[in-house]
């Protein structure tokens, strides 16, 4: 037969038939024609598991199944494994924080339903077994397996904390219930009627000149295309960049492709025509020009020269300059040395870049996944040749950022075909176009050098990091001023000198990746540090606590650490741990001989939340209407780490309601305020910041307007709102308002912008206001016939000054930690070779072992209610741990990441040799 | 672009006669190599033919149909010397896979790192080939000529494994190596089958993937360990040279090539081990 056919099935309980080719992935089908958009894409080759669905009770990838074959059989998605109220592993999942982005909990929820159809009580090995199959990039999977282990059980009553006590507690996500319920709308779920579909042709050269053929004659022999656009119908500056200085990347290639995956034409055309598109034959003549992927080759005099402006293929050199280092490390008592490579790291969220865009009136709406709604509109807008105000961002819920999304990916191409043909346009990126076309975690070339006094203690070091910045700038001038802050770890370090450079190369494009170059400075200094503390013949936790800031030091910017240092804390809390695990270690190494060796490692982290030495504000704004609704313009974008949650505990507080009196609404740019960009770590201090001092301009306006004391008892009914002050109590009714053009009668709105100030040409200044801490420590064993790594245990402590909700601190804490074995252990992008979720490994649930989590509290003067941030320090500490402790467990360091088995195995070799 | 799902063999063989097709069986091999939402081109899927599923034990011969899927496998009660292939189907992908993707389909898709290959390689494989025409039979050895390359000709229909029961004796074990728990591409895998004799070796068959362009049995050594007393001694002839012998593995991102034959004696020693009762 040819064409469509009739498939017939029961879904989720109902008879459904529909015509459909036959061999359609059933993942396409529920999504795109039945419009059940809880069965989540990400990847469209098994490897994710984000589409899992049920055929016949048993779990499979619908991605990778035909309709045909669903015919006569029972499908079931997320959206039917709940009947209107949640089952008990839903709730289990809100309890637990299971769900961070939600992109991955459909396809973990169905993979979990089915292991408790025959399993209602499983073990942690039981459901990780069930699960392998779903990655998860947010949560670190521990939460998840505690969910489905505990899910057996009613659920209790969920906490509901009263005024003023939302602080510190465990409250479910508030926006929790749509992600376990499948009705949570991310980029690729919602798009108007009629929209048209864009694809992009990308370059699959590194480094290539183009010109276009005959496009009208290919255009003409396709019907059902509607429309091809190139550089040339861009009609403002084809230039955009998150650091508008630095804007240097077309969103159409003009003439050059700079590297692989740049986007060259869009394609737009009706969903069926587009569905079998074939573009291997677009008339594009290539001229393949020289290319240049590592930094020491581009910094070569006959390098190819990737920006005009740029010589050497040098964006920017970033410097912090202390002391006399030369003179102290020449005159110290012990010096450490050595470099440190690591290679492109992806981000690797599960959902692909995706969204819609439509005109409204004379305003271009563009509705899609993003941690920066107001950078997105800017750019775009620029982009488009529109005013900023005709450009109205919708951000969707986000299936993970980590950083990449920061940057605008198809925001201006979607936009491009909407403003040009007038009618909606939609796309979702490929796994293998989201994988080469967007930024990655900057590869890093380190060499340093640390010296201590006889007494063990700090007192020199030098650094040195190329990072590969790719084509285009991005992240990288960031990259290079973060990098010099922040490596020499939190410790007092008095004679430093730190430069990183950003190097272009026609790799993949380099930009913000959880901690900014920090993680990969940090492994080089936490490698040395376990020398220093051999050479000093001390433990090496003892090491590192006798170097640690403390309130009032001095940091390697001149900067002085008033309060709130509690990096100290941190170590103290893991020496107990440490002690166990280090006997632990040796009693099993003696018991044990040959294959397998265990060792323990330590590594800390320091971070400075928010812009480096810029301004960097948000503004919170929120009001009461006269209906008794309070609205709370969150604007701090939530990618999955709470903002939603957090800025509304902090707003709740400060204001003095419960938390069930908000109502939120998101960071629509024609609605809500600028809360600036998810990174940096930065919402939940700045954002934070920012709610509390709304909260309390709220609160002050209506305790002004009922003449009462600070000390007043606020409570909201209906349109009621009641002012106790002692033994008084006033009932204002707010019906009687006449309410402002926002329908508030009560309103505030507050902006909170980091006191920092800017760096020097030595990198002397106070460039944060705030900085979080954290230190972990990892117990592992390692085979060492193969040079696999099994990792047992990591204890991680990290202060986050004012702990906000407990349960989300602990699930940032354990998918930084995920991301940091990922670092460590398995990932590397290498262009061209790994734009897909089976070359490109990041951890699987069986590759995250227990974490016990230890939360820190010293305030930070600075922070709302105390609190820092947390996002990317949690990331930091890991790898080099790792790292460490494979060293102890085998005496191999291991320099070139990541540690595969492979180069474990040789440096097992390589260290025997030497002794 | 034609797409039939016949429910008899005849049917589908007919269709085979007719032309060119592309055979669907799971669909996890295919669908990953294309980025549309439909698979293209003419298409023969095998899903709903009578008789092809299912694990048969006769009296020669242990039948697998080609439309068995790994958890069908893993579910079977078989002897010992299948441990080796129910392993491979927990270490297929994921439970997802090992869901609809089927034993006969690792084996057409040719990969140098199906994990199916050196497990059905130790029980002395054959495939059944059927076309219009006739009922061929060749050694899985023989099956497959290299990298995505089998000797299956377009007209016919792989249509099971069969296994002799000589070879069906004795115990078996699977190791695989991956830079990550689960769904992972091997960066090496052996199984090894041991029958054992008053303490010595009667039977070894012994085979290694991801090393080479097709997996390999490892003839040499199997000869050399027949006879030997079973015991820790005899991790000493399970070397990388000898191993070196019989594959030529590559260098990539996953492991350098000395890396790869170092490994695969490893988890040699370890399966061989295990596989005696040793471990």
């Amino acid at each position: 037969m040819t064409g469509k056919i009739d498939v017939r099935l029961d879904l989720n309980g109902h008879r459904t038939a529909v015509r459909a080719l036959p061999t359609r992935r059933l993942s396409d089908l529920l999504r795109n024609e039945l419009r059940l958009t809880g069965t989540k894409v990400g990847c469209d080759a098994g490897d994710c598991g984000a589409c899992t669905v049920l055929l016949d009770g048993a779990p499979v990838c619908a991605c990778l199944v035909p309709v045909a074959q669903v015919t006569g059989r029972s499908v079931t998605t997320v959206e039917g494994l709940s009947d209107g109220s949640l089952s008990r592993l839903q709730h289990a999942f809100l309890r637990h924080g299971a769900a961070q982005c939600g992109i991955c909990t459909p396809g973990m929820l169905v993979a979990a339903a089915a292991l408790l159809e025959t399993t209602p009580r499983p073990t942690m090995a039981e459901a990780a077994q069930a699960l392998g199959g779903v990655l998860c990039r947010c949560t670190g999977y521990r939460k998840i397996l505690s969910a489905v282990c505990d899910s057996w059980r009613d659920p209790p009553p969920a906490a509901q904390p009263q005024a003023g006590c939302a602080i510190g507690t465990r409250l479910e996500r508030l926006d929790g219930v749509p992600k376990v319920n499948g009705t949570d709308i991310f980029g690729a779920d919602a798009w108007p009627e009629n929209s048209l579909v864009v694809h992009a042709i990308r370059s699959r050269y590194h480094h290539a000149a183009f010109e276009l053929g005959d496009i009208a004659a290919w255009h003409g022999a396709r019907p059902g295309i509607v429309a091809i656009f190139s550089a040339a119908d861009i009609p403002g500056r084809n230039r955009f960049g998150v650091i508008p200085p630095f804007a240097d990347q077309p969103a159409l290639a003009e003439s050059v492709a700079r590297f692989r995956g740049e986007a060259i034409v869009l394609i737009a055309g009706e969903p069926d025509a587009m569905a079998t598109l074939d573009t291997t034959d677009f008339p594009i003549d290539w001229t393949v020009l020289p290319h240049t992927l590592e930094p020491q080759a581009a910094l070569a005099a006959e390098a190819p020269r990737l920006h005009d402006d740029r010589p050497g293929n040098i964006l920017i050199e970033g410097a912090v300059r202390r002391g006399d280092t030369q003179a102290a490390l020449a005159s110290s008592a012990h010096v450490a040395q050595g470099a440190v490579e690591t290679p492109y790291g992806e981000h690797a969220y599960i959902e692909p870049e995706a969204g819609a865009a439509w005109l409204e009136d004379d305003t271009l709406v563009i509705q899609a996944c993003t941690q920066a709604p107001y950078m997105d509109r800017d750019d775009t807008a620029a982009l488009l040749d529109l005013p900023p105000d005709r450009v109205r961002i919708i951000p969707t819920a986000t299936g993970g950022g980590f950083g990449s999304k920061l940057d605008i990916s198809l925001q201006p191409l979607i936009g491009l075909v909407a403003l040009k043909t007038g009618r909606p346009a939609r796309m979702v990126y490929s796994r293998t176009d989201s994988m080469a076309a967007t930024t990655k975690r900057h590869p890093a070339h380190m060499r340093a050098r640390i010296a201590t006094d006889d007494q063990g203690r700090i007192t020199a070091m030098h650094f040195t990091g190329d990072f590969n910045t790719g084509p285009y700038a991005s992240w990288g001038p960031t990259v290079a001023n973060r990098v010099p802050v922040h490596a020499s770890g939190p410790y007092c370090t008095p004679n430093y000198h730190a430069t990183a450079r950003a190097i272009h190369t026609n790799g993949a494009i380099s930009g913000a990746f959880r901690g900014f170059g920090v993680p990969q400075a940090t492994i080089l200094q936490e490698l040395l540090y376990d020398d220093l503390a051999l050479a000093n013949g001390l433990d090496r936790l003892e090491f590192r606590r006798r170097n640690a800031y403390r309130d009032g030091d001095v940091t390697v910017t001149g900067q002085t650490l008033r309060a709130g240092v509690g990096i100290g804390k941190c170590l103290d809390a893991l020496a107990p741990h440490w002690t166990r695990a280090l006997g632990d270690a040796e009693a099993a190494n003696h018991r044990a001989g040959g294959e397998h060796r265990r060792g323990v490692g330590i590594a800390s982290c320091w971070y400075g939340c928010g812009n480096t030495a810029l301004p960097n504000p948000s503004t919170i704004k929120l009001g009461l209407t006269n209906a008794g609704d309070l609205i709370l313009h969150q604007g701090a974008t939530d990618i999955g780490q709470g903002s939603n949650t957090v800025i509304t505990q902090i707003c709740a507080d400060a204001l003095g309601l419960p938390i069930s009196s908000f109502q939120l609404l998101g960071g629509d740019t024609a609605m809500t305020p600028d809360a600036g960009k998810t990174s940096a770590s930065r919402q939940t201090y700045v954002s934070g910041k920012a709610a509390e001092l709304a909260g309390r301009a709220l609160r002050a306006a209506i305790l002004r307007h009922a003449n009462v004391t600070e000390a007043a008892v606020l409570a909201l009914h209906g349109a009621v709102l009641t002012v106790a002050d002692g033994g008084a109590a006033r009932a204002i009714d707010l019906v009687s308002f006449e309410p402002d053009a926002d329908g508030f009668v009560f309103r505030a709105e507050e902006s909170y912008d980091p006191p920092t100030t800017p760096l020097d040409a030595n990198g002397q200044g106070d460039p944060y206001a705030v900085y979080g801490y954290g230190a972990q420590m990892v117990e592992l064993a390692v085979d060492v016939a193969l040079g696999t790594v099994k990792l047992l245990k990591i204890t991680a402590a990290h202060d986050l000054g004012r702990v906000i909700n407990p349960t989300l601190a602990e699930g940032q804490i354990e998918g930084g930690i995920a991301q940091g074995i990922g670092l460590a252990l398995m990932e590397e992008y290498i262009p061209g070779r790994t734009e897909n979720l089976h070359d490109y490994l990041i951890p699987t649930i069986g590759d995250v072992p227990e974490i016990e989590t230890i939360l820190i509290e010293e305030p930070d003067p600075e922070g709302p209610f105390g609190a820092k941030g947390l996002g990317e320090h949690a990331l930091i500490p890991t790898a080099p741990a790792i790292l460490n402790a494979i060293k102890d467990a085998t005496n191999a360091r291991i320099t070139t990441l990541p540690a595969l088995p492979h180069r474990v195995r040789d440096a097992i070799v390589a260290a025997r040799s030497k002794t | 672009m034609e797409y039939g799902r016949p429910t008899e063999l005849d049917e589908a063989l007919a269709l085979l006669a007719g032309g060119r097709r592309t055979i669907l069986a799971g669909g996890t091999d295919l669908y990953p190599a294309i980025a549309a939402a439909a698979l293209p081109g003419d298409i023969l899927d095998i899903g709903a033919i009578a008789g092809l599923r299912g694990i048969v034990e006769g009296a020669e011969a242990w039948r697998i149909g080609a439309g068995t899927t790994w958890t069908d496998l893993a579910r079977a009660t078989l002897p010992a010397a299948f441990n080796a292939l129910k392993q491979a189907a927990l270490e297929i992908g994921s439970v997802q896979i090992q869901n609809t993707a089927t034993i006969v389909g690792n084996l057409c898709n040719a990969s140098p790192a199906a994990d199916g290959v050196p497990a059905l390689l130790i029980l002395d494989a054959q495939l059944e080939l059927q076309s219009a025409e006739k009922t061929r039979h060749l050694p899985l050895k023989d099956f497959i000529l290299g990298v995505r390359k089998t000797a299956r000709r377009s007209n016919e229909l792989v249509t099971a494994i069969v296994l002799p029961k000589r070879a069906v004796s004795g115990r078996s074990d699977f190791q695989k190596l991956g830079a990550r728990r689960y769904l992972v591409i091997s960066i090496a895998m052996v199984a090894a089958r041991i029958a054992v004799e008053d303490d010595r070796i009667s039977e070894a068959a012994l085979a290694i993937g991801s090393c080479s362009a097709v997996a390999q049995r490892l003839s040499s050594l199997e000869s050399d360990l027949v006879g030997r007393r079973i015991g820790p001694a005899l991790a000493e002839h399970i070397c990388a040279a000898a191993v070196a012998t019989h594959v030529a593995p590559i260098a990539d991102i996953r492991g350098s090539a000395e890396y790869r034959t170092h490994a695969a004696a490893e988890l040699l020693r370890r399966a061989v081990a295990n596989a005696a009762g040793t471990a």
